[in-house]
């Protein structure tokens, strides 16, 4: 009846995850009885469960990247103190059993719940409104992306308390994730997991590369489109291009775990060598999927505050570009130590060097976009300048792990944790932080507070390189990544100083918890106010319209003369909002709850699928399949706005313009 | 802000260079061997490389941000200027250049540091060869010259190269004796190879450093590089051992175990090595020095098979 689930999977032996659990249910509690006491259950449902406008999608996607955030983070620093006390004979206070479970949680939430997620978030409050269209090309299928990758969240936290999670590692490497190295249910909630939220991000790329490529306003040539923009539809292309690879990948493995087949096994002519290479198609990309949209943002706020516009637009476009490309032929760099000859190694040692070619290109191009104009120590730049310091050194260090001789000795060591923690920390979390700090006015309509923000960035900043220098020279001294325990004397000191960079990373991040709610505390002053739509002088669409935008964004659909439109406009004087014109009725999609559903449903059937609970996982499937007919089946999806409530709505926010015109 | 980067930059600055000059007792910046002796260069000449471009990029971000501040009124200011082709041709070059040097150097040691390939050393000394099999959670090291195998102790004379076959009967692992360069994978059912020497005599930390589960931690080795004398004197050592490993015992070796002690076996079943590989592959071995298949006769051919 339950499958493989009894009640010894409960795992009330383990003090840490109880007092975890009872946390999470007091927390969960409050959150539930404050909704309930306060009555915003219709609310919440109504315009924040069931939306399907890009912009509430965008903000719960940030709301989960930061419970993501707090939970990865929880991993991280309890693995920094594990090897902190683990030395000399002391076991820890983690044995390998849950230490093995927290690396490979780490890895996993961090990158497809937090980075993904937050990127996710991003591009979905700012694409639409960047290029002048009213939402996205497949609203409901968005609130399904949206859905898939939250239950899949669920997902492995339920993992924490019923069963366990994967002890193998973030990618997971078979033959240890096989049946016959790992039996438990650990690598099969990570399978589900990863797989369904798979589902959502693979939508999210065919639906953002759609809208980018058909839904720009008029006269918005490609090469008119803002940086932003560019990066998120290369993102959007490596996400179409290398998602379905890690799907067969988890696929492979998931029919050797439930089928005993063998794809990968040591033995019935399986091939562990072949994972590799599968997972690393899509996990080479992947990085550059979580990097190219902070490009894309650093460049938007560099301009913006440095008051001129970027440097090399069209080298910019291009080096971005060439990095797409790039990235899809370099994934054996992951694994130069399996044997491969030189010459093998060699291209794609090469291949990997040459991305460093853009990149740097990129860096100057931001460099000189500073270079002779008046810029702004705003807090979101001082993330902008940290993040050019930090990432360049990150760079540095991947070029060395791409030499494949010097790999040799710098593999799998915790060089390489520093390394992709300098590019990922430095580059990925750095950039979209600060375009939270950026875009938070434009999606809320009051800005976030300064002073808390750069206390943020300062206990980041130099947390960082508390946390991860040392490991730089642990790697240089040889202890390897992964490791529970070790009686090295020489390793010792450098642990200790990792840990205390990762007390003040943790200390960054209440910093950054201040800041949201000193901000919301905060939100009706004056100064904090975000009237026109416009706070920071700023060059692109999505600046022309109110703060937050109206549900359909645009009243009247801009017209973009040049790069740069809403600069342009703003110059020209041109009213890029069309005030007080002769409205027309605006057509819009229908809110719906398929999505969720579908999500609900998915969970059920991945749970079920974890436990071999088979009748539960048939009710999944069958109630995933009949949501998405019963969906297809509705042709009540859309409606129009009427002009006179379009008018009411505009004519308002020009009183609120005209109100802070006279203010000023 | 300029206060209060600057003395971080130099602080970086101080760590960064520490590290390359004064970090001499680091692992790999003291390698023992002519192996990482050209690794560590490697990764020195590579890395002075790459900062002709970094250290001027980090000065320049700190000093045109604080240059053209907002409050910094005299200097001059271009609101619409955001191309330039000199500046763009020198942004692409310079970094072209230096990853051209690169590509140079990396196709260069991609083939003198090949694994597989043996050391020049070997022209003048004749080998010594060890077999490895990376179990759950110990190294086996079978030395097919002698007859002999030990766990997690792997001795060689020192100034003779040493060609190790490996290969495993569990999950994968990575070979690594750091202070001695190059590491590479162990698998089920492959040959991989690993050409070292060791040029001082010591005794090294050996470790595997691909994660494989639950006893990965202590999965440790000593590697001795020994004079000549002191090589002999241990091999007659081993020899003298009580236990000897062959098929009927090999399978409780095999099996799971965690900080496994040193053990020393004065006989090792003969092909045991080609056993184990073959096991994975329908009894068959691939010769790597012909590049033919054999097949191998052994009483381990079914015990793990599924078919």
């Amino acid at each position: 009846m339950l499958g493989k689930l009894s009640w010894s999977d409960i795992p009330i032996d383990v003090p840490i995850l109880v007092g975890t659990f009872a946390g999470a249910a007091i927390a969960g509690l409050a959150v539930l009885g404050l909704i309930t006491y306060y009555g915003k259950w219709g609310y919440l449902w109504k315009e924040w469960l069931t939306s399907v406008d890009h912009k509430r999608l965008g903000v719960m996607y940030i709301v989960l990247a930061l419970v993501a955030l707090f939970r990865g983070f929880a991993d991280a620093i309890m693995m920094r103190s594990q090897l902190a006390l683990a030395y000399a004979g002391n076991p820890g206070y983690l044995p390998p059993h849950h230490y093995d479970q927290i690396f490979s949680a780490h890895g996993t939430i961090m990158i497809f719940f937090m980075a993904m997620a937050f990127m996710t978030g991003l591009m979905n409050v700012i694409v639409p409104l960047q290029i002048g269209a009213r939402d996205v090309a497949f609203p409901f299928l968005n609130s399904l992306s949206f859905w898939m990758t939250t239950i899949s969240f669920v997902l492995i936290n339920v993992s924490l308390f019923i069963g366990e999670f994967s002890q193998c590692g973030w990618l997971a490497y078979p033959p240890l994730s096989e049946q016959q190295f790992s039996p438990g249910v650990g690598v099969d909630y990570y399978i589900w997991a990863v797989q369904l939220s798979g589902v959502g991000t693979l939508l999210t790329g065919v639906n953002f590369f759609t809208t980018i490529v058909k839904m720009r306003a008029p006269g918005m040539t490609f090469m008119k489109m803002p940086v932003f923009t560019w990066t998120i539809f290369c993102t959007s292309v490596l996400i179409m291009l290398s998602f379905p690879i890690l799907t067969v990948a988890l696929g492979l493995l998931g029919l050797d775990r439930y089928l005993g087949m063998h794809f990968f096994t040591n033995d019935g002519g399986g091939n562990q060598m072949l994972y590799l290479s599968v997972i690393w198609g899509w996990g080479h990309p992947e990085v550059y999927i979580l990097v190219l949209p902070a490009f894309g943002a650093f460049s938007e706020i560099t301009q913006t505050f440095s008051r001129k516009p970027l440097f090399g637009y069209n080298t910019m476009v291009y080096a971005t570009c060439s990095i797409m490309v790039l990235s899809m032929v370099v994934w054996l760099h992951h694994f130069f130590t399996m044997g491969a000859g030189a010459n093998v190694n060699t291209f794609f040692g090469i291949m990997t060097m040459i991305i460093a070619i853009p990149t740097g290109v990129k860096i100057f191009n931001w460099l000189f976009t500073m270079y002779k104009g008046r810029v702004e120590f705003h807090a979101t730049m001082y993330w902008v300048i940290g993040f050019m310091i930090t990432f360049t050194i990150g760079g540095m260090t991947g070029v060395m792990l791409a030499i494949p001789a010097a790999d040799f000795v710098l593999h799998n060591s915790l060089f390489v944790i520093a390394h992709f923690h300098n590019v990922i920390i430095g580059g990925v979390y750095f950039g979209y932080v600060a375009a939270m700090n950026f875009w938070f006015p434009k999606a809320f309509g009051f800005k976030l507070n300064e002073a808390w923000g750069k206390r943020a960035f300062w206990l980041w900043f130099v947390g960082f390189y508390f946390a991860f220098m040392p490991l730089y020279v642990l790697g240089f001294e040889g202890m390897t990544r992964r490791m529970n325990h070790y009686d090295n004397p020489e390793w010792y000191p450098w642990l200790l100083v990792a840990e205390a960079g990762a007390v003040m990373i943790a200390l960054g991040i209440v910093c950054q918890l201040t800041q949201l709610y000193v901000s919301i505390r905060d939100r009706n002053l004056a100064e904090n106010r975000d009237l026109t739509g416009d706070p920071w002088n700023a060059r692109t669409l999505e600046w022309s319209t109110s703060s937050p935008p109206p549900f359909y964004n645009f009243a009247v659909v801009p017209v973009v003369h040049d790069l740069d439109a809403f600069a342009h406009d703003k110059e020209a004087g041109i009213d890029t909002r069309a005030a007080g014109s002769n409205y027309q009725p605006i057509h819009m999609p229908k809110n719906t709850a398929a999505g969720f559903f579908i999500g609900m449903f998915s969970l059920i059937l991945g749970f079920a699928a974890v436990w071999w609970i088979w009748w539960l996982a048939a009710v999944g499937l069958i109630g995933v399949i009949a949501t998405v007919i019963a969906r297809s089946s509705n042709n009540d999806v859309d409606y129009y706005v009427p002009a006179s409530e379009v008018a009411r709505i505009e004519n308002e926010h020009t009183r609120n313009l005209l109100a802070a015109q006279a203010a000023e | 802000m300029k206060k209060k980067i600057l003395p971080r930059l130099s602080s970086l600055l101080c760590l960064s260079s520490a590290f390359l000059l004064a970090g001499c007792d680091w692992a790999l910046l003291d390698p023992k061997g002519t192996v990482g002796v050209q690794e560590k260069s490697l990764i020195l000449t590579s890395t002075y490389a790459m900062l002709l471009v970094v250290i001027p990029v980090i000065v320049l971000t700190l000093l045109f941000a604080w240059q053209y501040r907002q409050s910094n009124t005299s200097a001059e200011y271009l609101p619409k200027w955001s191309h330039s082709n000199k500046i763009e041709v020198v942004i692409w070059v310079v970094p072209s250049l230096i990853i051209l040097f690169l590509a140079v150097l990396t196709y260069q040691t991609c083939h003198s540091l090949d694994p597989y390939r043996p050391l020049e050393e070997e022209a003048n000394v004749k080998p010594i060869h060890v077999e490895v099999v990376a179990l759950d959670w110990k190294w086996l090291f079978i030395y097919p010259d002698e007859g002999i195998a030990t766990v997690n102790q792997v001795a060689f004379p020192v100034n003779t190269p040493v060609d190790f076959r490996i290969t495993s009967d569990a999950v994968m692992n990575s070979f690594f004796i750091p202070q001695l360069g190059s590491q590479i994978y162990a698998m089920a059912g492959m040959q991989t190879q690993l050409h070292l020497v060791a040029n001082t005599a010591g005794n090294y930390l050996g470790e595997s450093a691909n994660f494989s589960g639950r006893g990965f931690s202590d999965m440790r080795f000593r590697a001795l590089a020994l004079s000549n004398d002191d090589y002999a004197a241990w091999i007659q050592k081993v020899k003298a051992a009580s236990e000897q490993l062959d098929n009927s015992n090999y399978p409780k070796l095999a099996a799971p175990s965690e900080a496994n002690p040193v053990e020393y076996f004065s006989h090792a079943e003969p092909g045991l090595f080609d056993q184990i590989v073959a096991k994975y592959n329908n009894g068959m071995v691939m010769d790597k020095s012909t590049g033919k298949m054999l097949h191998v006769q052994s009483a381990m051919s079914d015990m793990n098979m599924k078919e």
